[in-house]
């Protein structure tokens, strides 16, 4: 990871490049993706990179999210899509189809009649997938815990990756939680998963 | 060596083979950038930003979506025709390719200058149907079946209308190639056909402008573009036929629905807006260098593609979807018959009208 210190115009370490890998980055000193870019036609004359940084570029720049709103936490979700934090600027784009989509984002509380429903839909993603489970019922029953009906824990049906907390959680709250699913993609990139 | 190249079959292979591998990679990395702009343009319209994190200004998404595609895992469902499941995204896209066969980029700049043309790109285009046809029944899945019955109904229906309103291109221009049509239309403004085609048949103006206005409408209905998106509308049929299809052959899916997009973007400026003439005469051109000047001639014609995909976009983000009954009545009730009259107006104009 490399780091830009404000107003020191170092271009970025090399392989570093695609700007969302960058932390403290500021669009106004550089374009990292650039800078790293130049750098390296400047030094060898053509570009390389390692086949894993580019498929994970390639995943966590293209994340297609499985709706799957099942309470109030929906109407959080659709607020992260919505102009105010606009997820689509990470590529994050909602997809209707289970086949062609990367993320199940469960939101809401997952009722025993559901959790079959929602087990095929999972089962129904092609890999690599991955499943953000939002909020308090999502993450562990939350409110209905004692509910006869209730699952307690959407991780009782499918493995999560990344839960966010809230009840129900900001849009704020699901961004970062996307941002930190793209970290992990990044860190645990394999073709195979 | 010198006599292997000069002889007539090869020279023909290379240079054709050339000039495919020269489209198609034209096509498809203008089709990368539009997919952009489409969604850039979609967002714009609902007030959001759009794709601007991949790569500066989100100028890689569409090859970041590309490599995430490609290395998904491509599932077959269990009762598919796996034959045919595989199939019906590879004839999808090279029905949607092999169309820009035909057309003229620029004076001489085609791959096959045809006679024929339009009535080839006619047949390519009713060819399509298969692609979507064999996808949605190949996925042994009720959703994808009903969204490639749509489909098919849909596209055959406006096809008719557009046969009708190509008619009255064909009978301004005189001919069905479409470097002709192009060339007929050479000169002022005024020479192109949604103007009727020259000062004399500027009588036609309200005829053609109807009839330009009826081919975009058909043309967004033929592509399965929204608000005719019926085949894949999400809030119905999921994605339609090809719900069951991830990976690569959604990927070629895409690919060739927009690559029809961008050619039925194509056929309406030339058929209508003068292909690569930029609307004044191009007697400068004469003294500059051939190349160059072909160049700038087809540059003309891209920007013409470009302007009518951002109208494609725009009727994307702007107008709600229509039923499917709606759509069926536009297509038999009011576009067949004003076709029809329009045919009828440009045929007399033809035969009886001061240019005969």
């Amino acid at each position: 990871m490399g780091v830009i210190v404000p107003g020191n115009s170092s271009p970025v370490p090399a392989l570093s490049a695609g700007r969302s890998t960058v932390e403290g980055y500021d669009p106004k000193l550089h374009d990292p993706f650039f800078d790293g870019v130049s750098q390296q036609l400047a030094d060898k004359g053509f570009i390389t990179a390692a086949a894993d940084d580019l498929i994970t570029w390639a995943r966590t720049g293209s994340l297609m999210w499985m709706t799957f709103g099942l309470a109030c936490c929906a109407v959080e979700m659709m607020q992260a899509s919505m102009p105010r934090y606009d997820l689509e600027r990470y590529g994050f784009a909602p997809r209707a189809s289970p086949r062609q989509s990367d993320v199940m984002i469960v939101a809401g509380t997952l009722t025993n009649k559901m959790a079959p429903a929602l087990r095929k839909v999972y089962d129904q993603m092609p890999e690599p997938r991955y499943v953000i489970s939002m909020g308090s019922c999502a993450n562990g029953g939350g409110y209905y815990y004692y509910s006869y009906s209730v699952v307690r824990g959407c991780d009782r049906v499918v493995p999560v990756d990344i839960y966010v907390p809230g009840c129900p959680p900001t849009a704020e709250a699901l961004v970062y939680g996307v941002l930190q699913l793209q970290k992990k993609i990044r860190r645990t990139g394999t073709i195979e998963r | 060596m010198q006599a292997f190249f000069a002889n007539p079959a090869v020279s023909w292979t290379l240079l054709t083979t050339g000039g495919i591998l020269l489209v198609v990679i034209w096509v498809l990395l203008s089709l990368a950038f539009l997919l952009l702009a489409d969604r850039k343009i979609w967002a714009g319209v609902q007030m959001r930003k759009g794709p601007n994190v991949v790569g500066p200004f989100g100028l890689l998404q569409s090859f970041a979506d590309f490599f995430k595609f490609v290395l998904k895992e491509i599932v077959i469902p269990a009762g598919a025709d796996k034959v045919v499941f595989i199939l019906a995204p590879l004839i999808s896209l090279i029905l949607a390719f092999v169309g820009w066969a035909v057309v003229p980029f620029a004076p001489g700049w085609v791959v096959s200058n045809l006679n024929v043309g339009i009535l080839y790109l006619l047949a390519m285009s009713s060819l399509g149907v298969y692609g979507i046809i064999m996808g949605g029944w190949a996925s042994n899945s009720k959703y994808p079946f009903l969204g490639a019955l749509r489909s098919a109904a849909q596209m055959v229906s406006y096809e008719v209308s557009i046969g009708l309103i190509i008619i009255t291109v064909i009978l301004l221009a005189g001919s069905m190639n479409l470097s002709t049509i192009v060339e007929k239309q050479s000169g002022w403004i005024w020479n192109w056909n949604v103007f009727g085609g020259g000062l004399n048949n500027l009588v036609l103006l309200p005829v053609m402008v109807v009839a330009m206005g009826m081919f975009y409408i058909s043309a967004l209905a033929e592509t399965n573009r929204p608000p005719f998106d019926l085949p894949e509308a999400e809030s119905e049929l999921v994605a339609g036929y090809q719900v069951e299809y991830s990976s690569t052959p959604y990927l070629l899916f895409m690919v060739a629905e927009y690559s029809n997009i961008v050619l039925m973007c194509a056929m309406i400026s030339v058929l209508f807006f003068g292909g690569w003439n930029p609307g004044f005469p191009t007697d400068f051109l004469s003294s500059w260098h051939p190349f160059a000047a072909n160049l700038f001639l087809a540059l003309v014609f891209y920007a013409k593609i470009c302007f009518w995909f951002f109208m494609f976009a725009m009727a994307k983000a702007i107008v709600p979807r229509y039923r499917y009954d709606q759509l069926m009545r536009l297509g038999w009730k009011v576009f067949l018959p004003t076709s029809l009259v329009l045919v009828a107006a440009v045929a007399a104009w033809r035969v009886f009208g001061p240019a005969a």
